[in-house]
């Protein structure tokens, strides 16, 4: 048995991504965003993807969260292959995807009305639970507009984790932000998931976001996306994204990066 | 209330205008009729419930109320026209938004037939349908119908499709992603496909009224119409006045409340 072998069959693994290739048919030709890309990720474990833009992370992403079909490959859920969107993998964006016809309180029942099985007055205890949990329960009947930056990625946070995801897939959710803001979310995101123990996939190019809230940093490189290296994050929680430790593995994880891009370069 | 009162001011500043170059006789007051003609046309047609003859004998006015009617008969003629367009456009836009090979038939008829002017329909309409109120409905609808199928096929195609993402993931699927996220999302446009289409269907109506003459009922543009055959510019001007009163109460009556409920939710101007 060789080791991918192994790393694939092992029991824990919520999501076993397999061998999974991806080409994009544009005007100008095809890319190649994903080649042969194999990632286990362990319930509860908080996985950051990153690479420079074009390594195929969001490809990755929207395959795991159902949006998009492998080429090759298969990606599974406990062991399930996916066929299409689910309400056990939330999705994030880096733009809000916010109904701005809807208040705050109505995107997040959005979803969890969609959920069968939950009694009117359920609902609402969820959607109150999940906005006072993100720190949003003075402005449940804003509207969109109304909102700031850092409290429309609140709102996202509070809809993708009403319907109660198992995972939570986030593309960049926090890169338009101011870096104070950023900063408190950081630290939000880490207590949520502490509290709620989800299995979160998180996609960045800021190699620093990525060391303070992965448990493991992927590391990608383009043309075609594949992954290159792993990196153990064994720093203690919650983690400041300032400290000088954090700042160490950053470094570390950042020197491979260049030293990746350096060679496709010369591949090329 | 600053602002009603500058448009007070404006208003009254502008009648005021027309009455100094009445006053200094410009014009032919055959061709510019003071104010107070085209006041005392309006009075006779509406409350004024007596006419006092030379010799002082007071009879009942036959003309009292005549313009209520004229006004009723164009609403409802205006509003069975609208209502059918929209009945009509917006399934349409949405099923030219939704199929691309529709989109590629009758998409492009659409764009043709809305850059035709509605009134360029009248001769056909009258060929058809006779001089019927049949000919009227048909000029109107056809003025409406391909704005709102325009408006909102652009409504859904311009329609953000992270929201349609977002929806998926959520566990939306198609019935109820068109009902809960494509309609409301594009509800902006929608709303000014359908002022758009008001518009339309109000310029084709009176375009019909002019040249249709029937005797099933005399709306606003017949009486215009015989306004000029008359050559009484106080019922010209009279009636002119009248159309845009109703062009703006509609605006504030139909329309505001949805631009208000649009720019309460989007915070779009």
């Amino acid at each position: 048995m060789t080791l991918e072998q192994e790393l694939a069959a092992a029991p824990s693994a919520k999501l076993a991504v397999q061998r999974v290739s991806k080409t994009f048919r544009t005007g100008r030709g095809s890319v190649h965003a994903l080649e042969r890309v194999t990632l286990n990720v362990n319930e509860g474990e908080f996985v950051c993807l990153v690479g420079p833009s074009g390594c195929g992370k969001t490809t990755l992403l929207n395959i795991i969260a159902g949006l998009e079909a492998p080429d090759e490959g298969v990606v599974l859920t406990d062991g399930e292959p996916i066929r299409g969107p689910g309400r056990d993998r939330m999705m994030m964006l880096q733009q809000t995807a916010l109904f701005p016809w809807l208040d705050v309180y109505d995107n997040v029942m959005f979803g969890l009305k969609l959920k069968p099985g939950l009694s009117a007055a359920e609902r609402r205890e969820v959607a109150d639970y999940y906005l006072r949990l993100v720190g949003l329960e003075r402005f449940v009947h804003a509207y969109i507009h109304e909102l700031s930056g850092g409290m429309k990625q609140r709102v996202e946070l509070a809809r993708a984790l009403a319907p109660n995801p198992r995972v939570l897939l986030m593309d960049e959710p926090f890169a338009a932000l101011d870096a104070l803001t950023r900063e408190q979310l950081y630290g939000d995101l880490q207590r949520i998931w502490g509290e709620r123990r989800k299995t979160i996939v998180f996609v960045t190019h800021n190699v620093r976001e990525a060391a303070c809230l992965g448990d493991r940093v992927i590391l990608f490189s383009p043309h075609p996306g594949r992954i290159r290296e792993e990196f153990k994050i064994p720093l203690p929680r919650p983690r400041d994204i300032n400290s000088v430790g954090l700042a160490e593995h950053a470094t570390e994880i950042m020197r491979a990066l260049k030293g990746h891009m350096r060679t496709t370069e010369v591949q090329e | 209330m600053k602002r009603i009162l500058t448009a007070l001011v404006f208003f009254a500043a502008l009648v005021a205008a027309w009455q100094i170059v009445c006053l200094e006789k410009v014009w032919s007051p055959v061709l510019v009729p003071p104010p107070k003609a085209v006041a005392l046309f309006l009075w006779d047609n509406t409350f004024n419930p007596w006419h006092r003859d030379l010799g002082g004998a007071v009879t009942p006015n036959p003309n009292q109320w005549q313009l209520f009617l004229a006004i009723s008969i164009t609403l409802k003629r205006l509003l069975a026209g609208y209502v059918i367009g929209l009945a009509v456009g917006l399934p349409m836009g949405l099923v030219t938004a939704r199929f691309r090979v529709v989109h590629d038939t009758v998409g492009v008829l659409a764009l043709g037939l809305q850059g035709l002017p509605s009134v360029c329909w009248v001769p056909l309409a009258l060929l058809w349908f006779g001089q019927t109120e049949g000919a009227m409905l048909f000029v109107v609808v056809m003025g409406t119908l391909w704005s709102v199928v325009l408006a909102t096929e652009a409504g859904v195609r311009n329609v953000n499709p992270i929201y349609i993402r977002a929806a998926r993931t959520m566990g939306s699927r198609w019935l109820h992603i068109w009902l809960k996220v494509v309609m409301p999302a594009s509800l902006p446009f929608i709303v000014s496909g359908m002022k758009q289409g008001w518009a339309f269907a109000w310029r084709s109506l009176m375009a019909a009224e002019i040249f249709v003459t029937i005797l099933t009922g005399f709306g606003l543009g017949q009486v215009l119409h015989y306004g000029r055959e008359l050559n009484a510019m106080d019922q010209v001007i009279g009636i002119m006045v009248v159309i845009v009163l109703i062009g703006l109460l509609a605006d504030k009556v139909l329309f505001s409340p949805w631009e208000r409920f649009l720019h309460r939710r989007w915070g779009t101007g």
